[in-house]
């Protein structure tokens, strides 16, 4: 390959790696802050709880790109760019998080929690010395399947001009240059292999506490 | 100081008080309302109609959060939080309460030297046996030095041997403590070895109330029909 093409191929990389990577990662975050407050509080009240799992689930039966698509014509929070992006990744991400959130809190032995109250706890405590320590290694399940799926789902920014690692592996399906398309594609699977590896690491520290 | 219950349904109109250094067991068939009249007591539930009272307070007055954390409460072995150590499981109610820690730790060491458990106060309860675990519970429900405590068919679940073990620690345990305790079970011969009253319940209502030396002579179907299990 001529040097000057591999040159500019190899400062795109890193710069979209590093797009590909704040989609990812902020929508990410927005979607823990959500997925696992909301899980909270929908272990406290169930018509929450029931909502918010089917409106999730919803939104995560519909297929990425058409995720993508919906929000084009939504006027303020949709159009072209990367708001509308991490706003799909995030809608897309809160599944796993908000699920595993509730089922993590729920599966707390009920004889624990009824001896924990027994003792004095306020609902608080309970939830910061019990429940969530408790439940800290499912939590953390939902976020690495979210991470992991996030950084794959991002690819498809692209196509509403979010940029990322996605920009690369279309440019190459549009011009059949398998070389552009690997450009994109090994870094975003690096990444999420990372992701997981890092992530499977934190649980297993939790858990062995 | 006196501790009253009394209410309907689920349980029919009972009534009882308690004082310092005398345990009365509420003996009584699954389903006879005894659980219910005991968490009635620091209200993990509250009477239909009724009045409790503990230390002279109406509990109906008191914030139960407070309430509960100086009654003591012993459940069988699932209490423990698996992710503390034996101490800290100890220390959990004097940590509600806001002592500060050298206090607590000490007297977490205290009772567990007590139940004969204090070098296993770094380990998690995991590593226990299940007599061992009943024991934390017990101290623990001791941490806050509370005047009442209650015991919810608590050792129920071990083999007798232990079961015997654990009931003459109790023993030992109230001898130097001396609070007020309401015990719940279902096994006569516990009830015989703990109990200074006994109260026998059957579908919500008191059958009998009656000091332990009188209870072998109490002529009632329910009581009667303990009275058998204990015959070979």
């Amino acid at each position: 390959m001529d040097p000057i093409v591999l040159k500019s191929l190899l400062s795109d990389v890193v710069q979209l790696t590093g797009e590909h990577l704040v989609l990812a990662g902020l929508s990410w975050l927005i979607a823990a802050v959500i997925g696992v407050g909301l899980g909270i509080l929908g272990t406290r009240r169930r018509a929450l709880r029931e909502i918010s799992v089917v409106v999730a689930n919803v939104l995560q039966t519909i297929p990425s790109v058409a995720l993508f698509g919906f929000l084009l014509p939504v006027p303020l929070i949709g159009g072209i760019g990367r708001h509308t992006a991490i706003l799909c990744l995030v809608l897309y991400s809160l599944l796993p998080i908000l699920r595993n959130t509730i089922v993590g809190i729920q599966s707390v032995d009920a004889p624990l929690r009824e001896a924990a109250v027994a003792m004095g706890m306020t609902d608080g405590q309970l939830l910061r010395l019990v429940e969530l320590p408790l439940a800290a290694p499912t939590i953390l399940a939902g976020l690495r399947i979210a991470l992991v799926t996030n950084i794959g789902t991002a690819v498809i920014a692209a196509i509403i001009g979010g940029g990322g690692l996605g920009v690369l592996i279309f440019r190459g399906v549009a011009s059949v240059d398998t070389i552009q398309i690997l450009a994109g594609a090994i870094p975003a699977a690096a990444m999420a292999l990372l992701a997981d590896a890092a992530m499977t690491l934190l649980e297993k520290r939790l858990r062995v506490q | 100081m006196s501790y009253r219950v009394a209410n309907r349904q689920i349980l029919d109109q009972i009534s009882f008080e308690v004082e310092r250094g005398e345990t009365l067991v509420l003996l009584g068939r699954s389903g006879s309302g005894k659980t219910t009249a005991l968490r009635l007591i620091n209200r993990l539930l509250d009477p239909s109609s009724g009045t409790i009272f503990v230390d002279g307070q109406d509990v109906a007055q008191l914030d139960p959060i407070s309430l509960r954390r100086r009654t003591g409460y012993v459940i069988q072995e699932f209490g423990l939080l698996p992710h503390w150590t034996v101490e800290q499981n100890v220390a959990l109610v004097p940590r509600l309460l806001g002592w500060p820690e050298e206090k607590r730790k000490e007297r977490a060491r205290e009772l567990l030297d007590q139940v004969g458990l204090g070098e296993m106060a770094e380990r998690p309860p995991r590593q226990l046996s299940g007599g061992q675990r009943q024991r934390v519970g017990v101290a623990r429900a001791l941490a806050a030095e509370p005047g009442l405590l209650l015991f919810d068919e608590p050792f129920g679940a071990l083999d007798p041997v232990t079961r015997h073990e654990m009931q003459q620690q109790f023993l030992r345990l109230q001898e130097r403590y001396r609070v007020a305790a309401v015990f719940v079970t279902h096994d006569l011969l516990e009830a015989l070895r703990i109990g200074t009253r006994i109260a026998v319940l059957d579908a919500g209502k008191m059958e009998c109330l009656v000091p332990r030396d009188e209870f072998m002579q109490v002529d009632k179907p329910v009581t009667r029909s303990f009275i058998e299990t204990i015959r070979v």
